[in-house]
């Protein structure tokens, strides 16, 4: 089917190809948007930072509002291990931190870095270039990665440092490029393959360095001729590299991370394993050239390549772009839209998401932005009946029952759902594409994942709150037995005490005595305060601190006079 | 600019109900136009009813049902639904049968399981067993092929036959109508003739019963084109045929004078019919690759079992009906392995 035919084939060393199941041959609409050279888009006037552009924990704030910042200067760090670095695009105040609406499907609001840009354009102290990172340690490599706030830049944004710590269990040997791209209208990694070659080349070098595999493959769909040309002029520029470029049928989802690597190499990754486990990695070929420019420059990830597309976009382009741009302003300075604009794509046709407002920052992972007319992307109307026709089955890339997993996901059958294997599904949505009833299937599956999570996430609730009930009722029970126990005691020393004396002042002495008993247990209560309860082991670190301060207020108001009282983290579930 | 966010695919899809039930209607067309032929204009008029009343009784239980009727019968799927009976069924049937077998399809069979998409039996084939056990009779007088026929009917007297059952002045119903060559090859093995006398009777043709290859062959041709857009596979086809040749050149082999040969059991009655368009009903069939050959041979073989041993002399729709019980335990059984796993899913 797919009937354009690469100039440069046949390939070098006739490699041979596997395939995957499915997959579906798409009106590709790339020709739009490659008409002209990437350009740099102009300074915009602010710039929106959200502190969580990646998957992981968001990064952590290191700068206050009102403070000056320099282009390149780190503003928020990654907080854990999966998580990413954030710097200044551009030399600015930082004029608030505070909500604003980011690219998420929900449409809400999340934490961002407002910076007021300067134009200045002045740098912060960068780390030093390192040209010769052959000779250095991959630990030091990656940890510059890990400044450099490096993501996946092909629309995951998993946090590269991770990527490339597979770990010593885990040998590689094949380093992956995905270059194919196989999602219409979109050409960032077309364009950047034609023009910035040697720095893709340069990136597959350092990352083949840190991960210390054997060879790397750069997988590109054979409807990007130029790329796959000057992919080839900067390996042969570059001397003899254990680097292949490898041209793959147009067929989507070949860029599918797993597509891909079976294509390239046979192999399949195990369901619920990452491809580290049968010794590959796969970077975006953006990611390459970003991690080039980390190492050989020491330049953090603050820009990355957009693609304006659709037929609503007046002047279709590719456009490097500053992270933090606000997408309204970047449309608006890059030709505006035309008037038949129905709908804002935030990534491509298949797997993008649809915006409710423009007025969103473009974060690490925005590969595109694409403006439809109501002609390119109908209302789909409603839904009909599935009449089981298959087809969804056919095309699917993992192999699935698509129109099973509707049935379920309709049903709420979530143990089904999982037996159908639902969280093999990459939601490239090829089933929906393909649906005659027209049915919003993968909207289905994220229904049904979400929630599955959120069921696991009320059980892991229940089962902890139910481990502190346990707790308490062995404590209450515990602390039953000793004031028993202390109470046969004083019984005992009553009738041992008073009996030989009874006529002389036994009121006196049992005072005497109950008042001993009472400063016992008040001791006694408060050294059980002092050891720590078991069951506060699981408590986020925001909980621990509530529940201190609740517990310093409680020993403020009752000092002395009280006995403590119960420690708070005990409290009922 | 504040947009309306809609779920992926973000595209116009290529793909509608209405348009696959069009292109099976579209592939129907020749063999419709080859039986209107060869059987005479009973064949259109049997269609014209069928149509008639699918449509309106969906309308109808769509009004009962509270739901607007122009959605659900502009997915053209009664229609198929009414083509499909009304081209097995014998022209000059009266024409309440052919009303009553079409309404029983789309109320009962159809719209009282929920519809298109929840339906467990073809419609048209469960409401054509319905008329084949409610009416025998009716049921089984054919005409001869054209060639053949020495009192052709034209549109006029057919109306008039089909919807008062008074034939032309000279005519009795003996003298128009016949036995299906299904039947008589049925009725003649069971009187203990050989295959040699029987295909002496003008009723045969070069491989099949005259006439009835021809129609065969136009419907294989509408079959062709269906596999060509991709509405059906050629799975569910192609196992059928297989398995009912495979079975049937068996015992012709071990004794050609009792058993037919093959192409008569591919050319003489409804099997090109039902391997295209009958058993590839995507509702009522298995829908995994391996369960659709599993599928498509038990009705191959079904048919044969009860063509030669069963108490009629055509069996798709029963087979059929037999195969939609067990396909969804088939699918159930024949899952394919998922991306990323060892070995099939076991469920």
């Amino acid at each position: 089917m797919s009937s354009t035919v690469s100039p440069f084939a046949p390939q070098p060393a006739q490699r041979r190809l596997w395939q995957f199941p499915g997959g579906l041959h798409l009106p590709d609409n790339k020709l739009q948007s490659t008409g002209r050279p990437i350009s740099p888009a102009p300074l915009p006037p602010r710039l929106i930072l959200p502190l969580q552009q990646h998957i992981g924990a968001p990064s952590e704030l290191l700068v206050k509002p009102g403070e000056q910042v320099l282009k390149g200067q780190q503003i928020a760090r990654a907080k854990g291990y999966v998580s990413a670095a954030l710097h200044a695009p551009t030399s600015g105040r930082v004029s608030a931190i505070g909500p604003h609406p980011v690219p998420h499907p929900s449409g809400l609001s999340a934490p961002c870095i407002h910076i007021e840009t300067d134009g200045a354009e002045e740098w912060a102290e960068l780390p030093p270039p390192l040209p010769d990172f052959e000779q250095i340690e991959a630990a030091t490599l990656r940890e510059r990665i890990r400044w450099a706030g490096l993501v996946g830049l092909g629309g995951a944004a998993f946090p590269s440092a991770v990527k490339l710590n597979p770990g010593p269990d885990q040998p590689i040997h094949t380093l992956i490029l995905n270059g194919a791209e196989c999602e219409p209208y979109i050409t960032c990694d077309d364009m950047l393959m034609r023009e910035r070659a040697d720095e893709v080349i340069a990136g597959a070098r350092v990352l083949l360095h840190i991960l210390g595999a054997d060879r790397c493959l750069i997988g590109v769909e054979d409807n990007k001729p130029e790329a796959i040309a000057a992919l080839r002029r900067a390996l042969q520029g570059a001397g003899t590299l254990p680097i292949e470029v490898v041209v793959i049928p147009t067929l989507y989802p070949s860029g599918g991370e797993k597509q891909l690597i079976r294509v390239l190499t046979g192999r399949e990754v195990p369901s619920n394993s990452i491809p580290a486990q049968i010794g590959v990695v796969c970077h975006n070929v953006g990611t390459a050239a970003a991690a080039a420019d980390a190492v050989l420059h020491g330049r953090p990830l603050i820009s990355r390549v957009v693609t304006l597309t659709g037929a609503a976009m007046a002047e279709p382009q590719n456009r490097e772009v500053l992270i933090g741009t606000p997408a309204d302003w970047l449309i608006a300075a890059s030709g505006g839209y035309r008037p038949e604009l129905a709908r804002l794509v935030l990534g491509g046709p298949m797997m993008g998401i649809s915006l409710h407002t423009d007025g969103i920052p473009l974060t690490k992972g925005a590969n595109c932005l694409l403006a439809t007319s109501a002609a390119e992307s109908p209302h789909p109307g409603p839904a009909l009946a599935c009449i089981r026709c298959g087809a969804c089955a056919r095309c699917c890339p993992v192999s699935l029952l698509p129109q099973q997993l509707y049935w379920f996901a309709r049903a709420r059958d979530f143990d089904r759902i999982q037996d159908y294997d639902l969280f093999d599904c990459i939601e490239c949505g090829c089933c929906a594409y393909v649906c005659p009833s027209q049915i919003p299937l993968v909207q289905y599956y994220r229904f049904a994942k979400t929630e599955i999570w959120a069921q696991e996430e009320e059980k892991r609730k229940a089962d902890r709150a139910r481990r502190r009930h346990e707790a308490r009722v062995a404590r209450l029970e515990r602390l039953e037995q000793e004031r028993k126990s202390r109470l046969r005691k004083r019984k005992e020393e009553l009738s041992e005490g008073t009996a030989p004396s009874s006529g002389t002042a036994p009121g006196a002495h049992a005072k005497k005595a109950a008042i001993e008993a009472a400063m016992r247990r008040v001791a006694e209560k408060k050294s059980a305060e002092a050891v720590a309860p078991a069951n506060t082991a699981e408590l986020t670190e925001a909980q621990s601190r509530k529940i201190e301060a609740v517990k310093a207020r409680r020993r403020g108001t009752a000092q002395g006079t009280e006995p403590a009282p119960e420690p708070a983290e005990d409290g009922e579930p | 600019m504040d947009f309306r966010a809609l779920s992926s695919p973000h595209a116009a899809l290529p793909s509608r109900v209405n348009q696959v039930m069009l292109d099976v209607i579209l592939a129907l067309a020749p063999g419709a136009l080859a039986m209107t032929w060869y059987f005479g204009w009973g064949v259109a008029v049997n269609m014209g009813i069928a149509a008639l009343t699918a449509v309106g009784s969906e309308a109808l239980v769509m009004r009962w049902r509270g739901k607007p009727a122009a959605p659900v019968v502009g997915d053209l799927s009664a229609l198929v639904t009414a083509l499909l009976l009304g081209i097995c069924l014998p022209p000059l049937l009266p024409w309440w049968i052919t009303a009553l077998g079409t309404a029983f399809a789309i109320v009962i069979v159809k719209q009282l399981y929920g519809g298109l998409g929840y339906n467990p039996f073809n419609p048209a084939m469960a409401g054509y067993v319905l008329l084949l056990i409610s009416y025998p009779v009716q049921m089984t007088n054919w005409l001869p092929p054209s060639m053949l026929n020495t009192h052709p009917l034209g549109l006029g007297d057919t109306l008039v036959a089909t919807f008062t059952g008074h034939l032309p002045a000279g005519l009795t119903w003996d003298s128009v109508s016949g036995a299906t060559p299904l039947d008589e090859m049925r009725t003649r093995l069971a009187m203990h003739q050989m295959i040699s006398e029987i295909r002496q009777s003008p009723l045969w043709g070069s491989f099949g019963a005259r006439g009835w290859e021809w129609v065969g062959n136009w419907y294989l041709l509408g079959g062709l084109y269906l596999l060509w857009r991709r509405v059906i596979t050629w799975q569910i086809p192609v196992s059928m045929l297989g398995a009912l040749t495979l079975v049937a050149g068996l015992f012709w082999a071990l004794d050609p004078q009792t058993h037919p040969f093959p192409a008569f059991h591919l050319f003489s009655g409804g099997a090109m019919l039902g391997a295209f368009f009958i058993a590839t009903d995507p509702v009522t069939a298995s829908t995994t690759r391996k369960g659709q050959l599993i599928y498509g041979a038990g009705i191959g073989v079904l048919v044969y079992i009860i063509r030669t041993w069963g108490g009629y002399p055509d069996a798709i729709a029963f087979s059929v009906l037999l195969m939609n019980i067990a396909a969804p335990t088939i699918d159930s059984y024949t899952q394919p392995r998922v991306f990323g796993h060892k070995g099939p899913r076991s469920d």
